[in-house]
């Protein structure tokens, strides 16, 4: 079956990871890796892994959009070169997936809202590896009553996290605060995050406190979220309840750990792992529409 | 440093009350405790005060507790009654934003202590850039310093004074170092740092130790000193500063504070509004010794009592995890994963 041709940009962690992921996809081919930096260890790997590589940045792979059919490309760079990133490739009929905060696109959580957007955008933002992690407990609480507020803190193994998303915290806590209303269903929302550089590395932890609006079903409220558990799992073997759902009055506490699989970065960098994770399911999810004919892409005009 | 007044002075002091003091009163200080305890501070010659939540901009939380008043709203109180004293705030990155820092610009705030754990500089650089560029006094807050080696300190503080950080804390969260450990450190910074830069050094008592190795970081070069009166403040409390002035008079340095006014403030308004008494004692002195971060003492006491477990069981479990300041979240983990290994010890 004739798979759907993909672009990765930017060769730091996420977009290394990516590799392994997107080969063994059974719908999505790898095809070229962009970088800035010639001597980075992301470049290298693509290329041993079979990849076309540029140093050259996103105007280096443009001129091979065409030949190459890429017509999905994924952006691992930063919120700040994204918008440029995206409006170029669009202009040439490929679609992006965003893992940066940039977020111009709908956000996008897979089991919660993703056939939503297969088809509907040219352009859809995975928001953040703690997004990805939490929003859906957020979203299984909300499925069963309303919530005020929701808070979630990740907390993440220092060797995990690279120099983009170092410099640039405040755009992953407004990106994922932001998401946690808009796609976790909460009213209002708020988003910690911890680097912790304990050696060996700690897997990465996530907890996550729900206020509802009335005392909380207990039993409903826990069945939604261990389905909710079950669908992540699908595409992230390593999401795991450690401990709750804890009832306190009208708070809701869960605490979860994400083990990664462990492709480019080792098992603790469950962060690396769902973020990828999650923007390869929605890119498979696309590529079937597109491979079953259901969705064609088209180049944007972009005044 | 313009917006602070050295005259006099050989040590700048900042008082902690209103901010690591929130710790200590579960973010419970009212408005009018924050003027009393602000105009007290003015009146005895402390140069900078901290305020506001005491997990800083952004703490207002289910994670750190939420305050009784806004950020905003103990700014605007602290700032009518302050007449020479600094008012400085706490900013974490991945907790504050630079927003925030903004907003307590407009509410005047002067000065800011931006914080990372010790190992984790580099996720300081766009926050610290804000503070310069809004004329801020900035000090970057190197957390947890007993987990960095004094080589890996020095590094650290070196790249927060490239991103402009004018300052450079050793900050003791757990309250575990020993005067040796202090003097290393302030050492290797006064090596690599610039001429231009200070050093400061933030003590916790959990030890009891606070002032012995305030003075130690002192005597080794550092000229930025935080404290609190009375010694309000997460674990056993920060250096009290009323203490730590005495021994100052008594080594001929001058800190330009009055020191019959900080005792008379000590006495008369801080320990009446202490919930507990702040001091050395078994959970605060056991996270001094396991270096376990000071502000999970009192989480941990609620944690504890809710679950029937010792909080010393649960702080060593934690420092044995290597758990840091903001993962207030694990306390709780932390505690119903041991009750499912010891009910299943009990079973076996």
């Amino acid at each position: 079956m004739a798979k759907i041709k993909c672009a990765l940009i930017g060769s730091g962690n996420i977009g290394t990871d990516l590799i392994y992921k997107i080969q063994r996809s059974e719908f999505l081919d790898p095809v070229w890796m962009v970088g800035i930096d010639r001597e980075s260890e992301g470049l290298k790997r693509a290329a041993e892994m079979g990849l076309k590589t540029t140093a050259e940045g996103i105007d280096g792979l443009l001129p091979h959009i065409e030949n190459d059919g890429v017509q999905i490309a994924f952006d691992a760079t930063s919120a700040y070169v994204h918008a440029e990133n995206s409006r170029k490739l669009n202009e040439l009929g490929v679609l992006v997936i965003d893992l940066t905060p940039a977020a111009i696109g709908p956000l996008c959580v897979p089991p919660i809202n993703l056939k939503e957007h297969a088809g509907n955008t040219m352009n859809v933002n995975m928001i953040s590896c703690a997004g990805q992690a939490t929003i859906p407990i957020v979203s299984a609480v909300a499925s069963i009553q309303s919530v005020d507020y929701a808070e979630i803190i990740a907390s993440l193994a220092s060797k995990s996290i690279g120099p983009g998303t170092r410099a640039n915290l405040d755009e992953f806590t407004y990106t994922t605060s932001n998401a946690i209303c808009k796609v976790g269903g909460a009213r209002r929302g708020k988003a910690l995050a911890i680097i912790n550089p304990a050696d060996p590395p700690m897997i990465m932890r996530n907890t996550i406190y729900c206020l509802t609006d009335d005392e909380p079903d207990q039993r409903k409220i826990t069945e939604s979220i261990l389905s909710m558990v079950g669908e992540v799992q699908k595409y992230v073997p390593g999401y795991k309840l450690v401990n709750g759902p804890v009832f306190d009055g009208r708070k809701v506490a869960v605490f979860m750990e994400v083990a990664g699989l462990g492709d480019y970065l080792p098992t603790y960098a469950g962060n690396l792992d769902i973020m990828t994770a999650s923007a390869c399911r929605t890119a498979e999810m696309i590529a079937q529409e597109m491979i079953a004919g259901r969705v064609e892409l088209k180049a944007e005009v972009v005044a | 440093m313009s917006i602070i007044n050295r005259e006099g002075r050989q040590i700048i002091i900042q008082d902690m009350c209103l901010r690591d003091g929130m710790h200590a009163k579960r973010e419970q200080i009212s408005v009018e405790e924050m003027r009393t305890i602000a105009s007290a501070i003015d009146s005895a010659g402390v140069p900078m005060l901290q305020v506001g939540h005491g997990a800083g901009l952004g703490g207002n939380s289910l994670q750190h507790g939420f305050a009784l008043h806004s950020n905003e709203e103990y700014w605007d109180a602290v700032s009518e009654v302050i007449d020479k004293t600094v008012m400085s705030t706490l900013l974490i990155p991945g907790l504050g934003t630079m927003d925030e820092l903004r907003t307590a610009y407009k509410h005047g705030v002067r000065s800011v202590h931006v914080a990372t754990h010790c190992t984790e500089a580099d996720t300081s650089p766009q926050h610290i850039a804000c503070a310069r560029k809004l004329n801020m006094d900035v000090s970057g807050f190197l957390m947890m310093a007993h987990l960095n080696s004094p080589e890996g300190l020095a590094e650290q503080g070196k790249l927060m004074e490239s991103y402009g950080a004018q300052t450079i804390y050793i900050t003791d969260s757990a309250g575990h170092m020993l005067p040796s450990d202090v003097i290393e450190r302030v050492k290797k910074l006064r090596q690599v740092l610039g001429d231009d830069t200070e050093i400061g050094f933030h003590g916790h008592n959990n030890m009891g130790m606070s002032i012995a190795n305030s003075i130690a970081a002192v005597e080794a070069g550092a000229t930025r000193i935080d404290g609190s009166v009375g010694g309000l403040g997460a674990g056993a409390g920060n250096t009290p500063v009323e203490a730590f002035v005495a021994v100052c008079e008594r080594m001929g340095m001058g800190t330009g504070c009055d020191l019959f006014k900080l005792m008379d403030m000590a006495e008369d308004i801080i320990f009446p509004m202490m919930e507990h008494i702040v001091r050395v004692d078994r959970s605060s002195l056991v996270m001094g010794y396991a270096g376990v971060y000071s502000t999970f003492l009192l989480h941990a006491n609620r944690i504890g009592n809710k679950y029937g477990i010792p909080p010393r069981d649960i702080l060593v479990e934690l420092g044995r995890n290597k758990m840091i300041g903001g993962q207030e979240d694990m306390i709780e983990d932390t505690a119903l994963t041991m009750i499912k290994e010891r009910s299943l010890e009990v079973a076996v």
